[in-house]
């Protein structure tokens, strides 16, 4: 096991040298001297372009840059936002929350509804029901999730005024950012009403956000689990007498659920990269705004550090979810 | 005396053979249908569009599709904010979207069978090498990744799409690697070897024909995320610059009008949804009809 662990952490180190080495191509990319265009059409004396060459570092060698980027990177240093001077590790951590929050809602949703969905299909399979969700579920699949978002907001919140337009909260309310999520920070508020206003401003987005992931899920169970119900012990315990509903949820689940839960670990990725589409049209103050506003601001420091710590966690979230696999399934430990 | 011909049913030609399977697939045959008529309204749209994309009629602004009051058949699907004809825009945002389809598949396949050939003829360092390479663009989400490349070379459809084929090269490498791996153990390609063929020729006479049909399925649906990555960037002001009529753009322009003029929004959107839908069923079915391993 240990053996299986250290393997997998050591084919991951090269993806991350590698991560960083683009992260920090893509600065040398942008045309031009890139002091100039990140002072835009407003021009720099040419000491200034002196002062922050050196500041910078784009007096060096690229390799003598490349290393004092990594060395900065080790020590969690990301450099600096060009337009809050803020760093852009502190930026990121403020905002964060906010999206972790939005992705594991939209994670739960598409679970919620995925999971029971495919096994369902699964085990009525050839009905109406198993037909339709195979349709909804490649609908789901083929959803542009920023289109999807404008629709659902135009029937709920416009015509129907059931849920707010945008934000993460009432704007009556003032929350302490305690933990940077909202649902706990209105909770411990103890406010009126402010708990129920930030659950309300999550619906849209979890179900926008959740979508994608939702019909990948309900695809996979069903898939995982029509092969498991067609297996031997699956007869067997049929024959046994044992209740249907136990051979299913029991003895067949349980081994379906293996693939199942891979392919939950890898929508990470997808909800991350569907954050950006999500918050930019809820006006969700989480980082996949932050790197679109800096993009449009050209903001290459942030846009940079932004890049390679979102990769660095899908990285990581990828391992885990591989270890988990190993532990779950020895087949996958001993191979290989 | 009479003669009792028994004649075996002519064997299906592959193409027949196919089709069978094929069709057999109702909802594939529908995307096909689908893809066909876009095809086709997007080659002819001077003909087929009623009006210029780009031609603002002053007192037709946000008028609401023909079959609602205050709606003109003149303009079937309604006109946005400037009195563009939605429906003119949608026509010739097929033609942007399908092109750009095309080009992004066609480059990433093109680069993908190189390097996932040669990955997988060589095998050794060179292996190594790509595989690690395709490893660290799998870790980033395709649109992130499409994002990145965007930002720094400036928006624009063709940094767009550039971006897009860029960042759907590893699927079409770990294809084509995998089963050109498959393939250099069979016995064909070892006699080949021995009657001195030349890698060059091993690799593209002998292996990469047998290697296709998966490709095939991957370039149907490479299509389908394509148009959606290009519909997203577009959204995002990432894209397609205004006023090209681009799918994702048009909603980004639409975005103010969302409380007034809901056939501004719902339109553009359907059409994106509907292709991308389209181009997943019929790759669902070709990879039915190719693979008889996956076969159910």
């Amino acid at each position: 096991m240990f053996q299986f662990i250290f393997r997998r952490l050591s084919l991951v180190i090269p993806t991350f040298i590698g991560i960083t080495l683009l992260t920090f191509t893509l600065i040398h990319m942008i045309p031009g001297d890139p002091i100039e265009v990140m002072a835009g059409e407003r021009g720099v004396s040419p000491e200034r372009h002196a002062e922050l060459s050196a500041q910078l570092g784009l007096d060096k060698p690229l390799y003598e840059q490349y290393f004092h980027y990594v060395a900065g990177i080790v020590q969690g240093d990301l450099g600096e936002s060009l337009v809050t001077h803020e760093p852009v590790m502190n930026e990121f951590m403020t905002l964060f929350p906010a999206t972790v929050e939005l992705a594991v809602c939209a994670a739960i949703f598409a679970i919620l509804i995925g999971l029971p969905a495919g096994i369902f299909a699964a085990v009525k399979r050839g009905t109406i029901f198993d037909h339709s969700v195979m349709t909804f579920s490649l609908t789901g699949y083929s959803m542009p999730i920023f289109w999807w978002a404008l629709l659902l907001m135009l029937v709920f919140s416009v015509t129907l005024g059931w849920t707010p337009v945008s934000g993460r909260i009432d704007v009556v309310y003032w929350i302490d950012n305690t933990t940077g999520f909202m649902l706990i920070d209105s909770w411990l508020s103890g406010e009126e009403g402010a708990f129920k206003s930030a659950v309300s401003h999550l619906i849209l987005p979890s179900i926008v956000l959740g979508t994608i992931p939702m019909a990948v899920i309900a695809r996979m169970t069903r898939s995982s689990m029509l092969e498991v119900l067609s297996e031997d012990y699956i007869r067997t315990a049929r024959a046994k007498g044992i209740a249907p509903w136990r051979v299913i949820v029991i003895h067949a689940l349980r081994n379906a659920l293996i693939p199942v839960i891979t392919v939950i670990g890898l929508q990470v990725g997808t909800l991350l990269s569907g954050a950006i589409l999500t918050e930019t049209v809820f006006a969700w103050p989480g980082i996949g705004k932050w790197l679109i506003e800096s993009i449009s601001r050209r903001d290459y420091p942030v846009v940079q550090g932004g890049i390679l710590i979102v990769a660095t966690i899908i990285i990581v979230v990828n391992l885990l979810v591989d270890i988990a696999y190993g532990v779950v399934n020895p087949r996958i430990r001993h191979n290989r | 005396m009479t003669t009792n011909t028994v004649s075996a049913p002519a064997p299906r030609t592959p193409i027949q053979e196919f089709w069978h399977y094929f069709s057999s697939n109702k909802g594939a045959v529908a995307g096909l249908v689908f893809i066909v008529l876009i095809c086709f309204m997007a080659v002819f749209a001077d003909v087929v569009a009623p009006h210029s994309p780009s031609a603002q009629v002053r007192d037709a602004l946000l008028l609401p599709p023909a079959w609602l009051d205050g709606g003109s058949w003149s303009y079937l699907l309604g006109t946005d904010d400037v009195g563009r004809d939605i429906f003119s825009r949608l026509i010739y945002g097929a033609r942007l979207s399908l092109s750009v389809g095309a080009f992004a598949v066609t480059i990433s396949l093109v680069i993908g069978i190189l390097l996932g050939l040669v990955a997988g003829y060589f095998k050794g360092v060179v292996d190594i090498c790509i595989m690690r390479l395709v490893d660290i663009m799998l870790a980033m989400p395709s649109l992130l990744l499409a994002i990145a490349i965007v930002a720094i070379l400036g928006p624009s459809i063709f940094n767009a799409a550039l971006a897009i084929s860029l960042v759907s090269l590893p699927n079409y490498v770990r294809l084509t690697r995998a089963a050109t791996m498959a393939e250099m153990s069979r016995d064909y390609v070892t006699s080949s070897r021995v009657l001195g063929a030349s890698p060059l020729r091993l690799m593209f006479v002998c292996i990469l024909p047998n290697c296709l049909a998966p490709l095939i399925v991957q370039a149907t649906l490479g299509f389908s995320s394509a148009i959606l990555d290009m519909a997203a960037l577009g959204f995002l002001g990432l894209g397609a610059q205004p006023p090209t009529p681009e799918w994702g753009s048009m909603l980004a322009d639409a975005l103010q009008f969302v409380q007034r003029a809901w056939w501004v929004v719902t339109f553009p959107g359907l059409m994106i949804l509907i292709t991308v839908l389209a181009f997943n069923l019929m790759g669902d079915g070709l990879r039915d009809a190719l693979d008889p391993k996956l076969k159910q």
